[in-house]
């Protein structure tokens, strides 16, 4: 007996939906294993995860909180992986958004405008910046061939260092020089309340606020589920994508295809930056161990992926890690250690990378090697 | 008396080039084979924590305890390629996603950080660590003191990495095969070379060497376990092989430069020598100057792709090739 994996013609419809489910399930199994294996009890633990994730009070707002820049970083993923571009440069692309949205809320929002101005501007200059740090790598891959990869990934340390000089090592605009704590620690100036974004109550679980930012990153999944199922562009850009010979002969223009993939992908990390210190810090973020310390960026991955880069399933994942990221924050502590929930992330994409293979390939069992049995014609 | 410091900066290059020149090594060896392995950073941490682990738990002389922790290691890296292998090789994942995976799996926020906490081991000095064995009246002669004799005994053992996986490469007949196979899978599986084989173990070996890379940070360049201690040496080391066109001998050359400009930062602060914001650019330095190096590299070899493995990043699979 013996197995063979033949290429499927046609991708049956409920195989694209099962196959992922049925990974994750195998993930959260292998997870339960490894928590057994490191001796943690592995029904507790994701007894633990899911109350602290949705049900104790509190926590859904907590939730939401972590989702948010979750899902900008997977749909900023979800779209250049779409297209094989690997940028993996939405980490130092948000920072870059926090530091560029929050110069516009201090600037404007010092100087009185009226919110909903102060607001717009603060999105238009996170996306401008992120897609302005983003544009470094594709220009370099468009016009020098220069692995993306390596080159955003290597921008997000820079972007790093950068946002920590603003606040530590400088005395920026964004830095908060007046008064006692300043002197103490230093901290990003906070935003005049004009710049601070709304968030709507819903008073359930003790009242969950939906910041303005969640909503944005719903709107960004639309916009892009649009722009890549229903324009030429997004048509293009999938068959480049999928073929760049194909898209080549066609006569697409890659080098502005590549530009404008990693700016799009890029603004909406930028814009998940801005909503970091609009609706939740406040302030520029430059300390080390606050937000650089999320991995946001990197998250975005595991949640892009798990999606299938499909956006609206990214905004749904994004909740669900969000759930997992919150749970692993508010109970780490003594028996329950950080990283566990890093280890069970890993776990579940590795289980769905694999499950991959069930989508596009049969598998048989043979006792002979046989001839091909004849495919539906598609 | 001879620390100037371009002599400091060569010297201390050569310290913190070392993981930098394993890890690029075990890349090397599995690019070579047809495996892009993107994993390299969460493999050095795992292989951090387990060697630095290892070390605390066995009770044995320095020699004996340091060479089990390197082991350690190795082995616990190897495990991690071995995930990336099966996906990649026996289950035809993307390589790029599933090496990404393997760095969040292992990385700063996930396996390496829960060992690290659930072995206890932050803010735990290292028992024993590497140190220069030569003399120190070797160790002060002029230039050559520090550079080649006020080193540890695992950079003499990484220039005997590059001497055998050179040799292996060019005048050994698996080392011939490795390059068959990842240069034309189909052919080499025509002249009866096991693809599949090839590439787990070249994928596995890889590990094992990255493991080193990062047991070399806890053990000899900053001896203790810090969440994420390899600070992006993992995929400076992915850039390190490509600027080094697929070659063992110019992985050396390029791992002591960007060791190098590691130490620019410490250098500088130590002599209180400041231009302009200095904090920012000499710790930005390798990152910028590997996008840099990766752009030159890419720009003179856009028309032939100086040595890169043809097959490198794609499946092999026998009757779709």
């Amino acid at each position: 007996m013996r197995f063979t994996v033949e290429r499927r013609l046609q991708q049956p419809r409920w195989l694209v939906v099962a196959v992922p489910l049925a990974s994750v399930l195998f993930g959260f199994v292998v997870a339960a294993v490894v928590l057994l294996a490191t001796g943690h009890d592995p029904v507790t633990s994701y007894r633990q995860l899911f109350d602290a994730a949705f049900v104790s009070t509190g926590s859904l707002d907590q939730t939401l909180i972590a989702a948010t820049p979750l899902a900008f970083t997977g749909l900023a993923a979800a779209v250049a992986f779409r297209m094989r571009i690997f940028n993996i440069g939405a980490e130092g692309q948000l920072y870059m958004g926090s530091i560029t949205g929050a110069a516009a809320g201090l600037y404007l929002g010092g100087r009185g405008s009226a919110s909903p101005w102060v607001i717009a501007a603060m999105i238009v200059a996170g996306c401008a910046g992120g897609a302005a740090w983003a544009s470094i790598a594709g220009a370099l891959r468009a016009f020098f061939g220069t692995s993306e990869i390596l080159t955003s990934l290597m921008l997000n340390y820079v972007a790093g260092y950068i946002l920590t000089y603003l606040i530590f090592q400088s005395e920026s605009y964004w830095r908060q020089t007046k008064g006692f704590n300043a002197t103490v620690f230093p901290t990003g100036k906070p935003l005049p309340s004009n710049a601070v974004w709304p968030a709507w109550t819903l008073h359930t679980q003790g009242g969950i606020a939906l910041p303005l930012g969640a909503g944005l990153a719903a709107v960004a999944a639309v916009l892009l589920w649009v722009l890549y199922r229903r324009t030429r562009f997004g048509f293009e850009v999938q068959v480049l994508g999928d073929s760049v010979g194909a898209a080549r002969y066609a006569g697409v223009r890659t080098r502005r295809k590549i530009l404008s993939v990693m700016a799009i992908s890029g603004a909406i990390a930028g814009l998940g930056g801005a909503s970091q210190v609009g609706d939740f810090s406040h302030s520029l973020d430059g300390d080390p161990n606050g937000l650089q310390r999320q991995g946001y960026g990197y998250a975005g991955i595991v949640v892009a992926a798990l999606a299938r880069y499909n956006p609206f399933a990214v905004v749904l994942v994004a909740f669900l890690i969000g759930g997992l990221d919150n749970a692993g924050n508010s109970l780490q502590g003594a028996d329950f250690p950080s990283g566990r929930v890093g280890v069970i992330q890993g776990i579940i994409l590795f289980s769905t990378l694999g499950g991959e293979l069930l989508v596009r390939h049969r598998v048989r069992i043979a006792r002979t090697p046989q001839a091909p049995a004849p495919e539906p014609a598609s | 008396m001879n620390n100037t410091l371009l002599v400091t900066l060569i010297a201390s290059g050569v310290a913190y080039g070392t993981p930098l020149l394993f890890a690029s090594l075990g890349e090397l060896l599995a690019e070579r084979s047809g495996v892009l392995n993107l994993g390299v950073e969460g493999m050095m941490l795992v292989g951090a924590v387990m060697g630095f682990w290892t070390e605390q738990r066995v009770h044995a002389g320095p020699v004996v305890s340091l060479i089990v922790a390197v082991f350690v290691a190795a082995f616990s890296a190897a495990c991690m390629a071995a995930i990336h292998a099966f996906l990649v090789i026996t289950l035809r994942a993307s390589q790029i996603v599933s090496g990404l995976a393997l760095t969040i799996f292992a990385g700063a926020a996930g396996l390496s950080s829960y060992l690290g906490n659930d072995l206890n081991l932050a803010d735990v000095p290292a028992s024993h660590t590497f140190h220069a064995v030569f003399p120190s009246g070797m160790q002060n002669w002029p230039i050559v003191g520090p550079l080649v004799f006020g080193q540890t005994p695992l950079v003499y053992a990484s220039w005997v990495c590059v001497a055998a996986i050179a040799y292996y490469l060019t005048r050994t007949r698996p080392g011939l095969n490795v390059r068959a196979v990842g240069e034309s899978p189909a052919a080499a599986d025509a002249m009866g070379i096991s693809v599949t084989r090839y590439r787990y173990a070249h994928t596995i070996a890889g590990g094992a060497f990255a493991g080193v890379a990062g047991a070399t940070f806890t053990l000899a360049i900053t001896p203790q376990w810090v969440s994420g201690i390899t600070g992006g040496a993992g995929w400076i080391a992915i850039a390190l092989v490509i600027f080094a066109f697929w070659r063992p001998e110019l992985c050396l050359v390029g791992a002591y430069f960007f060791g190098a400009l590691q130490a620019l930062a410490p250098e500088l602060q130590a002599r209180n020598i400041s231009l302009g914001p200095t904090e920012l650019w000499t710790n930005a330095m390798p990152y910028a100057a590997t996008i840099v190096v990766l752009v030159l590299v890419s720009w003179r070899g856009a028309r032939r792709r100086l040595g890169a493995p043809a097959a490198l990043g794609v499946a092999y699979v026998r009757e779709e090739a």
